[in-house]
């Protein structure tokens, strides 16, 4: 039988198929954070249910967390509330935290993959939808939700229907100055924001076969923007190379034993997926985002579409556009780098070269927002954070900050703000904001200018 | 988790497609760390205006429409994983919502509280907004055991699809951790086969 890439990994971790019914899906790996774990803990306190594989859990703090000051007590009571339940549960239970201000500390989904932890072929969970992120290195990962950590707290499984599959290929070469992000945020714009739903998605062809490892995350990172569970690439060279030497990842004999195992994670030839789509590279350009949902999308040099559809309607009125508008030269107050989509070392190292040599407008409050505390270490040392600094920015402390707005780092009532994270909901970013979604070098060169340009004018 | 069996109730009808979980319940009132109380921040920024005055035109506070069935648009629960969306809408009073689609985990977590998903065709949806409007007093008989919706008075009817497993969880009101603490055994000896956990 061929059989895909999901159906390799997804087949091989079921234990049990209830008649009728779903399949008990054994789980790996499972990371948690403070936000989505607390009731979950709570609830096998309740019942006496002591947590089955304390091992395979990894904890992280980054939801609520300020991005300053984090040696400081937290002032927030809840906030610190949270965070002390978090440290309490993991002790009670012999699991792993990477506490605030620990050096591993930052994002769930970028710690995981810079240690290592993640790694192809396996099934990974957390509270939290964007966990399709781990799917660039050809594992199985998706979010789930309080009641199924808890049920993987007790059991190291869940029990879940397979999903379908689906496969998005794009083949051919990128234009200058077109990222990861705007190849995610393109498919997305194309396919709208429930093509995936249901389904399982795996990208291939030449794009992300050429794409690095922080790409290939970027790009998964955002399936759920699809509806899809999550999306997955297979393994390669490249994936190889990003992870031998990390902390988790096994080394020397054993390392070579396992790439051996990793390198049959693809999916044969003819294999059969639901639904397949097909775009080609060379028609993808910068993108930009001017509804409150992400698929609402269009080249940074298109015009607003016109449409008579009340709920685009509705989110225009909130955005504060109007149909046929143009978005080049709008001038834009805010403009937030971070989020588990755009916050690794070749977001900033993309950001950097940009700005190097210029001056970030007046009228723009910028929030640079590494993904981990290593991924700040990099910056440093690789001389980024002088260009920043000498450019007019501040580099804050690590977390999911104005992404979800649950710290202090909310965008105003009103304000716009080129954001690189992955959601532009109503109120996402603070009650009132209104986020455009773009690459982190759209967000640099706005940051710089005060306003949205055409960055395919520029020398990039 | 509560049983549910069927349930005749008036609805509410929120004529909105892909309505995400950051306005069932916005990131801000994430930081509790139990489940209670979320649904006094239901839909909060739809719902009230800056200074926390209820808008009047929303319509969960329009006083004509009342139940415990919410009607909602395509693509309902998108977004956010997080479970709180579902605990809000059950401490809100509802416990039933129907759309014409659902995201995966949103489905998922309102089923594991006892929160039942009800997919309908567009079709049938348009006409439960229009039958809504024009009578909001109409009830509704979702009927769990038969997968069947009827409206109280009127011959059109629909039936719908449920997992045969959730559905027995819902009638009974168990969970999944029983089921799973009882398969352990399987569990165990899979791990044995498990290459990555070598
Ligand atoms: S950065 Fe944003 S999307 Fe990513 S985990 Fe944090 S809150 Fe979620």
């Amino acid at each position: 039988m061929k059989e895909t890439l999901f159906d390799k990994v997804w087949d091989s971790h079921v234990v049990e198929s209830i008649k009728k019914g779903p399949q008990i899906l054994y789980i790996d790996k499972h990371l948690i954070h403070e936000v989505t774990s607390p009731q979950a803990f709570n609830e096998l306190k309740k019942r006496k249910i002591p947590i089955f594989r304390p091992k395979q859990i990894l904890a992280t703090a980054d939801h609520n967390t300020p991005t300053k000051d984090q040696h400081l007590p937290l002032r927030d009571e809840l906030s610190r509330n949270q965070l002390s339940q978090l440290s309490k549960n993991c002790t009670e239970n012999n699991i792993m935290l990477y506490n605030l201000g620990h050096k591993y500390n930052g994002i769930v989904h970028v710690i995981a993959p810079e240690l290592g932890i993640t790694q192809p072929g396996m099934t990974i969970v957390c509270g939290d939808s964007h966990t399709s992120t781990h799917g660039a290195f050809g594992a199985i990962a998706f979010g789930i939700g309080t009641s199924q950590v808890a049920q993987v707290f007790a059991s190291q499984c869940v029990l879940i229907n397979k999903p379908k599959s689906l496969r998005v290929t794009v083949n051919g070469c990128l234009k200058k100055g077109v990222l990861p992000k705007d190849v995610i945020l393109y498919i997305i714009s194309k396919l709208g924001t429930n093509a995936g739903t249901g389904y399982f998605c795996e990208y291939a062809g030449e794009v992300f076969e050429n794409m690095s490892m922080e790409g290939r995350m970027t790009v998964c990172n955002m399936s759920i923007e699809m509806g899809a569970r999550g999306g997955m690439i297979a393994p390669d060279q490249t994936t190889l190379d990003y992870l031998i030497g990390r902390k988790y990842v096994p080394k020397g004999n054993k390392f070579d034993e396992k790439a051996t195992f990793w390198k049959t994670l693809k999916t044969d030839e003819g294999a059969k997926f639901d639904k397949e789509y097909y775009f080609a590279a060379e028609d993808i350009s910068p993108m930009i985002t001017y509804g409150t949902n992400p698929g609402m999308g269009i080249k940074i040099t298109e015009d607003i579409p016109v449409k008579n559809n009340e709920s685009f309607e509705k989110s225009l009125e909130y955005m504060n556009l109007t149909k046929g508008e143009s978005l080049i030269n709008k001038e834009i107050n805010y403009v937030f780098i971070g989020s588990c989509t755009n916050s690794r070392i070749e977001d900033f190292r993309v950001a950097a070269n940009y700005v190097k040599g210029k001056q970030k407008a007046k009228n723009v409050t910028a929030w640079l927002v590494p993904g981990s505390r290593q991924v700040k270490a990099q910056i440093k040392a690789e001389g980024l954070q002088n260009i920043f600094e000498a450019a007019g920015f501040e580099l804050r402390e690590p977390g999911c900050s104005a992404c979800l707005a649950m710290n202090d780092d909310k965008i105003p009532k009103g304000e716009y703000c080129v954001s690189t994270s992955n959601r532009n909901f109503e109120g996402r970013q603070g009650p009132g904001a209104r986020t455009i979604l773009a690459s982190p070098l759209v967000a640099a060169a706005t940051a710089i200018k005060g306003k949205i340009i055409d960055i395919t004018q520029e020398n990039t | 988790m509560e049983k549910f069996s069927t349930l005749k109730s008036r609805a509410v009808p929120l004529n909105i497609s892909n309505i995400d979980t950051d306005q069932i319940i916005p990131a801000r009132f994430l930081k509790a760390t139990n489940k209670k109380g979320f649904g006094d921040n239901l839909f909060r920024d739809w719902r009230f205006d800056k200074v926390g005055n209820l808008k009047s035109d929303f319509p969960l506070n329009k006083p004509i429409y009342s139940g415990s069935i919410l009607v909602v648009g395509n693509n309902f629960g998108c977004g956010s994983s997080r479970e709180h969306a579902a605990w809000a809408l059950t401490d809100y009073g509802f416990k039933v919502i129907i759309s014409s689609f659902f995201a995966d985990i949103f489905k998922a977590n309102a089923l594991n509280n006892g929160l039942l998903t009800v997919e309908v065709s567009d079709e049938f949806l348009v006409y439960l907004f229009k039958l809504i409007e024009e009578n909001n007093k109409i009830e509704i008989i979702v009927n769990l055991k038969k997968q069947t919706i009827n409206i109280d008075g009127e011959s059109m009817s629909t039936s719908f699809e449920i997992d045969s497993y959730k559905k027995t969880c819902l009638i009974k009101g168990h969970d999944d951790i029983a089921f799973l603490l009882s398969q352990k055994e399987k569990i165990i000896s899979f791990e044995k086969q498990n290459i990555n956990l070598k």
